[in-house]
């Protein structure tokens, strides 16, 4: 089923008398969710994503803008109509319910010419309850289960009405580190299976990097960029986007353009053709760097982290935005790492520039050097 | 050093032992002791003999049966009527935002006045005097019925009166409890229901209720504990000669048999203790059978 | 787009429903508030309306247009009101401090404090709180009166200043307090006296003051021991100086003194409650029932 976002606004009236002011949560949200693709809403906590889901389940009505479901209008309906399976942060499990009588429950409210037979609804149960490898804990009560198992008696609830959309609220935030790594692999491998277009909302990026066909960055209620994880993280809209994916987070620089150069603190290090002179801020990634003994940019040494496959060369500069620039660089270049100065040569398309007021990006034409 | 310790432990706890052995440990087990001692003398602190013939004294006392049978009325009629209205009221309550604060306050107002007092008025406003009928009567009257005297008439009438007004006291604590378990429900829960399509009934009925049972039957055993306990609210309605207005309790049975006109049997006052002690503990361990059965989790 | 319309149609009659629960919900809610409020409003009317008018009165008025003071002085002038109003302040302070002083002790000795015996003790101590009332009374009244106690302060106060309960409250609420604190105030030398005064009872003041208006409800309104222990009216508590002058009351049958009476009983409590709102029911809710 394809997800239509129109011009989706929410405005929250003021929180107290004190400070009557109107809330925007989400601001003119426009995008469209192709059928059977899994979606990641990103963005730090008060970005507006979980209202957006909540705006698409129905549990919220939008101030303006429309919902379609593929070619229906649903942006009236209440959440029971619009065919969603939606699977809460911290589950919503009916603690006095067993698992089956868990999964059960939305069938048991179908009325008239949809009401099934005790028998179609347990087997329908125990279909949802295999596709999440859960059927062995039928008997069980919610808290007698771990966080992950919890996880999947929630999406087996969601999915067992055949939602056309499934929509997950912070469906990993719950779950240590370990559980994180393989529910997410879980979240994906039944999304595929069923085909039922998923919209899941997140704030750790590599979570949604790692899982989703599409992301959309969102900050204080207004998308900033929407697309495939790779196209984003390669090609960020501006400074937020920027800084938000990524890990190592990316190194931020205050430069200048002239004559077609970036300054670093002064120093030429990378030709930014077709760019006017001005003030920049420059994000370089941390793989952006090359260990070059006759490279533009020269940092402090401060140190190395070895990490197996790659290191991470923790530099200084003047100019940088924080005391630490990061560069993770292949382990065979650590030999060439030491003493109190470190030299860099810049791959171009690594280091982004941003407008010093807007945050926006500034495009120049990369050509690869080597 | 260590023994400095150990002494320093007691000392703190000397005053609750001293205070909770003179009055609750060593009356506890006096009770028994006085409920089998035949014929005690109060002034010479005398008994003739050992047995069992104050209960079977008080067990063929007709002002006893008369009290267990009040008593036992009162507790059907105002344990189910106040946990269902207070559930009732507090369902209400939740489900509206204006005027929830005010009327919060007001229903609990009860819960600090004087019993005494405030019964005093309900004794007014259901008494028929000579002057006048009290406005209840008035608004039978005006509604074609005929005026009882609520306080000194009928039985029933009597009877009517000390429910309703055991039900005016002991409502406050049950409306707070359960608006506190009410709200303390994760909204969530209904988000779920409602995406799912329950009906409000169908949501009330398999998650409420399931929610806060186990306060529901909190307050159906304190409310059982609590209404065969009556007794301040029946003197504040009918004096404190209750056995003449036929409206005495088990523990205000107690009370008479030791002290006032018809006082000065400690035994047979220790043996009624008893008696209301072991129903009550009773009913409770039924309650607390039945809850572990009804109860999840 | 017929799923819509039919959608409509499901929309306005689910709001048509939701108002009537609304409104049934309203009117439920306003209905209890006046049968909870209307004796209040009954003792105040009441206790305004002369002698003569009320008497005069066969339909009773639900208002007064000449309201006067004068059932309040002839409450205060013919029975010692005064008196029973002293009582049962002086009671309920004296009750409340003396319990104060000896739950927060054992508390303390129990939550922080190591001796042998001290879980069995407490175990103990728990079983207690089943036992009610009703069946100690009996001996108490009998050892309050071999010790030649009543109709004094002593008799009055002596049996009620230990709580079990209170103690548990004050107990679990202590053991919150984490220990670094009290390793790091005998690192800093501090005694465990001097650690219960400066750091226990300062952090647990929320508890301690719950407890505290818990108790001077409880003593405010008690009735029946004072009754069994008194019965000279010049230690009457309020509760039996009502009862008292319900029965004895102004040589006739004066309703609007008595209610006036009833007025200045229940006013202090009333006042302390309308201050106190969310403290009194949190505390209450807590660990409060009736009786």
């Amino acid at each position: 089923m394809e997800v239509i976002l129109q011009h989706l606004t929410k405005k929250f009236p003021g929180r107290s008398r004190k400070n009557p002011e109107e809330v925007t949560a989400v601001n003119d949200f426009s995008f469209t969710i192709p059928d059977g693709s899994l979606l990641g809403l990103l963005g730090p906590s008060g970005c507006g994503k979980s209202t957006t889901l909540h705006l698409i389940s129905g549990l919220l009505a939008p101030t303006s803008g429309k919902i379609f479901f593929g070619g229906d209008d649903v942006t009236g309906l209440p959440p029971e109509n619009r065919g969603i399976g939606l699977v809460f942060q911290n589950y919503a499990l009916y603690p006095h319910l067993s698992v089956k009588q868990n999964i059960m429950f939305p069938l048991e409210n179908l009325k008239g010419k949809d009401k099934l037979s005790r028998q179609a609804m347990l087997d329908k149960a125990l279909e949802a309850a295999r596709l999440v490898q859960i059927d062995s804990l039928m008997e069980r009560r919610p808290g007698e289960l771990s966080g992950g198992q919890q996880q999947r008696v929630a999406i087996a609830r969601a999915l067992v009405k055949r939602p056309r959309v499934l929509l997950l609220d912070e469906p990993l935030s719950n779950l240590d580190a370990r559980l994180r790594l393989q529910t997410r692999e879980e979240i994906r491998r039944i999304q595929q299976e069923t085909g039922i277009t998923t919209i899941f909302v997140t704030h750790d990026q590599e979570e949604a990097m790692s899982i989703s066909d599409l992301i959309v960055v969102m900050k204080d209620g207004v998308v900033q960029q929407a697309g495939k994880p790779q196209a984003v993280y390669d090609d960020p809209a501006n400074l937020f986007t920027a800084k938000f994916l990524g890990s190592p987070q990316i190194n931020v620089f205050d430069g200048e353009v002239r004559d077609g150069r970036l300054l670093l603190g002064g120093d030429a290090v990378l030709d930014v053709p077709g760019v006017s002179h001005r003030s920049v801020y420059a994000g370089i990634r941390p793989e952006g760097f090359i260990p070059d003994p006759e490279g533009p940019l020269a940092c402090g040494l401060r140190g190395v982290e070895v990490m197996g496959r790659d290191i991470s060369v923790l530099a200084s500069h003047s100019a940088a935005a924080a005391p630490t620039v990061r560069a993770i660089i292949g382990a065979k270049h650590m030999a060439g790492i030491q003493g109190t100065y470190v030299r860099f040569a810049l791959q171009p398309r690594k280091v982004f520039l941003f407008d010093r007021d807007t945050g926006e990006r500034v495009p120049f034409q990369a050509e690869a050097v080597e | 050093m260590m023994n400095q310790k150990q002494n320093k432990g007691w000392l703190y706890l000397l005053p609750a032992i001293l205070f909770l052995g003179v009055f609750m440990v060593y009356p506890l087990f006096d009770v028994f002791v006085y409920s089998f001692e035949e014929g005690y003398n109060f002034a010479s602190q005398t008994y003739l003999g050992t047995g069992l013939y104050n209960y079977s004294y008080i067990l063929h006392d007709p002002y006893f049966l008369q009290a267990v049978k009040n008593t036992f009325i009162l507790v059907v009629i105002t344990v189910p009527l106040s946990t269902a209205l207070a559930l009732l009221i507090s369902v209400g309550l939740n489900s509206i935002k204006a005027l929830r604060d005010l009327l919060q306050t007001i229903y609990f107002l009860p819960y600090v006045t004087n019993t005494l007092a405030v019964g005093l008025v309900f004794m007014i406003l259901f008494k028929k005097t000579a002057y006048s009928d009290g406005l209840v009567n008035l608004l039978i009257s005006f509604f074609g019925g005929n005026p009882v005297d609520f306080i000194e008439g009928p039985y029933w009438a009597k009877m009517f009166v000390l429910c309703l007004y055991t039900v005016w006291v002991v409502l406050p604590f049950k409306i707070l409890i359960l608006t506190g378990a009410l709200a303390s429900i994760d909204q969530t829960y209904y988000n779920a229901a409602q995406v799912d399509g329950t009906s409000r009934l169908r949501t009330f009925t398999r998650i409420t209720l399931p929610m806060i049972s186990p306060m529901i039957f909190y307050l159906v055993i304190t409310g059982f504990i609590g209404a065969f306990k009556v007794y301040s609210d029946a003197v504040a309605l009918f004096g404190t000669d209750l056995n003449a207005a036929e409206m005495n309790t088990i523990v205000g049975y107690v009370y008479d048999m030791l002290y006032g006109d018809s006082g000065g049997y400690p035994s047979y006052a220790s043996a009624a203790a008893v008696i209301l002690f072991a129903i009550v503990l009773t009913i409770t361990c039924a309650n607390l059978l039945v809850s572990r059965k009804k109860v999840h989790y | 787009m017929k799923n819509n319309a039919d959608y409509i149609r499901a929309e306005k009659q689910a709001k048509t429903r939701r108002t009537a629960v609304r409104t049934a919900a309203y009117i439920l809610l306003t209905l209890w508030a006046l049968v909870v409020l209307f004796p209040f409003y009954w003792m105040v009317l009441t206790s305004l309306k002369s002698y003569g008018s009320y008497n005069s009165e066969y339909i009773p008025r639900f208002f007064t247009l000449s309201p006067t003071l004068e059932n309040y002085a002839e409450a205060f002038t013919a029975v010692p009101l005064g008196r029973y109003f002293l009582n049962t302040i002086l009671f309920t302070v004296i009750t409340t401090a003396l319990m104060l002083a000896v739950i927060i002790l054992a508390a303390f000795a129990f939550a922080r404090l190591d001796f042998k015996g001290k879980n069995i003790t407490f175990l103990l101590f728990l079983s207690l709180m089943m036992i009610p009332n009703e069946l100690v009374v009996i001996t108490n009244f009998v050892t309050i009166t071999s010790w030649d106690m009543r109709n004094t302060f002593q008799g009055l106060i002596l049996p009620s200043v230990t709580s079990v309960f209170y103690i548990y409250l004050l107990k679990e609420n202590f053991e919150q307090i984490p220990d670094s604190l009290y390793y790091a105030a005998k690192v800093d030398g501090a005694s465990d006296w001097r650690y219960l005064w400066r750091v226990m009872i300062p952090i647990s003041k929320p508890a301690i003051i719950t407890v505290t208006i818990l108790k001077v409800i409880e003593c405010w309104n008690s009735y029946v021991w004072p009754r069994l222990i008194t019965d000279d009216p010049s230690y009457f508590l309020v509760s039996n100086g009502i009862q008292e002058i319900r029965e004895n009351g102004f040589g006739r049958e004066n309703v609007p003194a008595m209610m006036a009476a009833v007025v200045v009983i229940s006013a202090p409590l009333v006042v302390l409650f309308l201050i106190f709102r969310k403290k009194i029911m949190a505390g209450v809710a807590r660990g409060g029932t009736k009786g």
